[in-house]
């Protein structure tokens, strides 16, 4: 690779290297882009939304603000198990419909944050994961160990479409 | 960059707050075509706001706005009277220069000529209608004396006198009275005094302009000789020189070019601009501070230190009246939303040929400023209904004996927790057969049924219902008053309604003061609390233990000889918790239509910040919105509206089941 490519790499949309955020769902270690974390709390009062999707099942109550709280894990067909010492909710603030948004994300441990290499991802695999490739970006592999950039807008946008059909059934 | 930006915001805002000054100011003019401080203050609005959209870079609203000055500034000058048909179109003209300053300037080029090309049609009618006020002459007796020293600092008194003879008519006596002996004389002082008697048609100020460079040194004695009555409009003319007139201009000049500036001085003191988004991210803050406070409450309340309960109760008291204070910064009165009826009334009034006299009331009333946004739209339905249906014709109000101008009054008062905002008209009222006939046609009521009187007339809010025989401009296609009817009750109003054949009617909205907070009825559901907005409970019993057995299948309570069905929420929620011994049923209602609450447990009442509930949450009907608790856990808002509806649903399925 060239000095020229290089730079047109580091100053194009593909930009070389990110910082993002790194955390455990399970024995999965996942990655967020840095910019959009807001602030991790302990595990805060949860309180259940009733009929909503198991997704964003619940809402929290963040700097007087009420914000839903996601659970990754159902989206990645995971249990959550109950809280532990090292469970953290990340609070993002992404783009829902077109208005920013505040969303906890539930998270099983919060590692830290760290520069992931992007010329070494992957998209994801078509075949070999038990996961649904549109929820999932790209896949890093850094150390021996693969991190996966979930693709929030998918996942939560789609949750949207499914939470239709889940509303006609409730009503 | 960013504060060029912000410039721009903010000139955006003064345009709009002058747009909205020179719109009440027509208004105003075309009731009193001939009053100079309001044509002043709508030339001076335009000028500010030619003068800042240029400065800005909005140039097609500030040559656009150019024209209309200047049409303005003929009006000022007496040239042209302010007719109805004139203020009609600059109207229109401030209509456009709305839509030139929000940027939509490619497609409002063919509009914008044309509106010019009626303006100046216009102003030209104005000008031919009533003969142009001749240029009007004054007599001024000017004596000065120029300081010893003028001759010697290149001063040229004969220069000053044939500036002075440029003016107008002139006659100039020397007053050589002081002139000393000649062995006194220093000759290159200056010792004549002059004496000038002017007749022209410039103001005071060109005069004075022509001492400019010496004014300060010198003595100088501008009087205005009293030949006519000044303030008497007709005066002789003398020539047919067509300078712009002198007196009238001069003194609107002096006088209300500062009477209006220092009231708007006065103004921006008293307030300050706040985008409203950092109302509510204080307002967070706020909210956020009293769950602190609450806590600390809990704390010290378990301590035996004096002290920190000392501290607790001070921080207590504080943040109490914060939130109090808080509440207020956001209710704005209600005149800025009546304002905006006066053009509309104006419009409607040119539209159908009725003469309507609007009235307001109670302007001062204060309403949260989002109520305000939200009721400007039902307002402007009801108040077209009240013309287009309400108002009778000049013709038919005379044989009733009625006089030819219809009167339509808005209103505002505080009722309670509650804003009462009326709009009343004289007209002929509603035409309670037509509705029951409309209503038995369209199979909303049994033809000969018995129904109460506001039963009846609320059948005008159901959708696709028009009383009106023909179609018009206005209203009658039967859309508005359903919507009408939706946004109250979406801001957790209601409608009251009363007419009198012949005589007009009212439509009272009856709207809660804010939309931020509500009084609520905080209940737990299996480990879940919930509130219910207080405005809807009708009343809190326990369902007996064998009814509660006995209504597995069917879900209903004899109360007071009507059935009611109710809804268990254990059930919808899903809980998977043992149901408390007792359960309790919290009877909500919308309007008629009521159900049952089965739920564990009644904490108590609550007052609530509502907040609202994510966009990822949009899908669940069941809540309104959600409030923070005292220990700083989420409880979420039932939505009345929607769990009444599917209680009736339910009801209506049982019905037919059984």
């Amino acid at each position: 690779m060239s000095t020229d490519e290089r730079n047109d790499k580091a100053t194009g949309p593909m930009t070389q290297t990110i910082e993002v955020l790194t955390f455990d769902l399970q024995d999965e270690t996942f990655a967020l882009e840095a910019g959009i974390v807001r602030e991790i709390l302990d595990m805060p009062i949860v309180t259940i939304v009733p009929t909503a999707s198991k997704l964003v099942g619940g809402v929290i109550n963040f700097r007087g603000k009420v914000i839903p709280l996601a659970n990754l894990h159902i989206a990645f067909g995971m249990e959550a198990g109950p809280p532990t010492i090292d469970t953290r909710t990340v609070v993002i603030e992404l783009a829902i419909a077109g208005v920013a948004s505040f969303i906890g994300l539930r998270t099983d441990r919060v590692n830290e944050v760290t520069t992931l290499d992007l010329s070494r991802s992957e998209p994801p695999p078509s075949v070999g994961m038990r996961w649904r490739s549109e929820y999932v970006k790209c896949v890093v592999k850094q150390e021996r160990e693969f991190i996966v950039l979930p693709d929030l807008q998918n996942i939560f946008s789609s949750h949207s479409e499914t939470a239709g059909g889940h509303l006609k059934a409730v009503a | 960059m960013t504060s060029n930006t912000d410039a721009v915001a903010t000139f955006r805002a003064e345009a709009d707050e002058l747009l909205e000054r020179i719109e009440l100011g027509l208004l105003d003019l075309s009731r009193k075509p001939g009053d100079r401080a309001l044509v002043d203050d709508v030339f001076r609005s335009l000028h500010t706001l030619k003068g800042s959209g240029a400065m800005f870079g909005f140039d097609a609203l500030a040559s656009f706005t150019h024209h209309c000055e200047s049409a303005f500034d003929r009006v000022r000058k007496g040239e042209v009277t302010a007719t109805e048909n004139l203020v009609s179109v600059v109207l229109a003209a401030q209509d456009h220069m709305r839509s030139l300053l929000e940027g939509a300037e490619t497609i409002n080029e063919a509009t914008g000529q044309e509106l010019l090309m009626r303006l100046e049609q216009e102003v030209k009618m104005a000008g031919d209608a009533p003969p142009p006020e001749e240029p009007r002459k004054t007599s001024w007796e000017i004596s000065f004396a120029l300081p010893p020293n003028a001759l010697v600092n290149g001063c040229n008194p004969m220069a000053l006198l044939t500036e002075m003879r440029d003016l107008g008519e002139c006659s100039v006596a020397a007053d050589i009275s002081e002139i000393p002996a000649l062995d006194a004389l220093v000759a290159n002082e200056c010792y004549v005094t002059w004496n000038v008697k002017l007749l022209t048609a410039k103001s005071r100020t060109d005069i004075e302009d022509v001492f400019m460079f010496i004014i300060d040194d010198m003595k100088l004695d501008i009087r205005q000789v009293e030949t006519d009555k000044a303030s008497e409009p007709a005066q002789p003319k003398i020539s047919g020189d067509a300078a712009p007139s002198s007196d009238v201009s001069q003194t609107d000049k002096q006088r209300p070019a500062s009477a209006p500036d220092a009231r708007q001085a006065a103004k921006s003191s008293e307030s300050v601009r706040v985008p409203a988004e950092r109302l509510d991210e204080l307002m967070d803050r706020v909210g956020e501070l009293v769950i602190a406070q609450s806590r600390l409450s809990q704390i010290a309340a378990a301590s035996p230190d004096l002290n920190l309960r000392a501290v607790a109760e001070d921080i207590e008291r504080l943040s109490n009246e914060l939130r109090d204070t808080m509440m207020v910064l956001r209710m704005v009165p209600v005149g800025t939303l009546f304002g905006r009826f006066r053009r509309l009334v104006h419009d409607l009034a040119r539209e159908t040929g009725k003469t309507i006299d609007l009235t307001t009331e109670g302007e001062g009333t204060e309403v949260d400023k989002t109520v305000i946004e939200r009721l400007a739209d039902p307002l402007v339905h009801l108040v077209r209904n009240s013309v287009d249906h309400g108002l009778e014709t000049p013709e038919r109000r005379k044989a009733a004996g009625k006089p030819e101008a219809g009167k339509i009054n808005l209103a505002a008062r505080h009722a309670g927790g509650e804003v009462v905002i009326s709009i009343t008209d004289d007209g002929a009222g509603i035409d309670r057969a037509r509705v029951r006939a409309k209503a038995e046609a369209q199979g909303l009521i049994i033809p000969g049924a018995n129904i109460g009187d506001q039963d009846l007339l609320q059948m005008i809010f159901q959708p696709g219902f028009s009383t009106a025989q023909a179609v018009t401009n206005l209203s009658g296609r039967g859309v508005g008053m359903d919507v009408v009817k939706r946004t109250v009750e979406a801001l957790r109003g209601s409608i009251d309604l009363s007419s009198e054949p012949g005589a007009g009617s009212r439509v009272s909205l009856r709207i809660p003061l804010t939309l931020a907070i509500i009084d609520g009825l905080l209940v737990r559901v299996g480990t879940g609390r919930y509130v219910i907005p207080l405005s809807a409970v009708e009343e809190c019993l326990e369902l007996p233990v064998e009814q509660d057995l006995r209504s597995r299948g069917r879900s209903f309570i004899s109360l007071r000889d009507t059935l009611v069905p109710f809804i268990r929420l254990r059930e919808i929620f899903q809980t998977a918790t043992q149901p408390d011994q007792f359960q309790k049923i919290v009877v909500v209602s919308t309007g008629a239509e009521r159900v049952g609450l089965v739920v564990d447990q009644i904490i108590g009442d609550h007052q609530t910040v509502i907040k609202a509930m994510s966009k990822l949450h949009e899908d669940v009907a069941m809540f309104s919105g959600a409030t923070i608790l005292g220990d700083g856990s989420v409880a979420l808002i039932l939505d009345i509206a929607h769990l009444v509806a599917t209680g009736q649903m339910n009801e209506a399925l049982l019905r037919k089941a059984g």
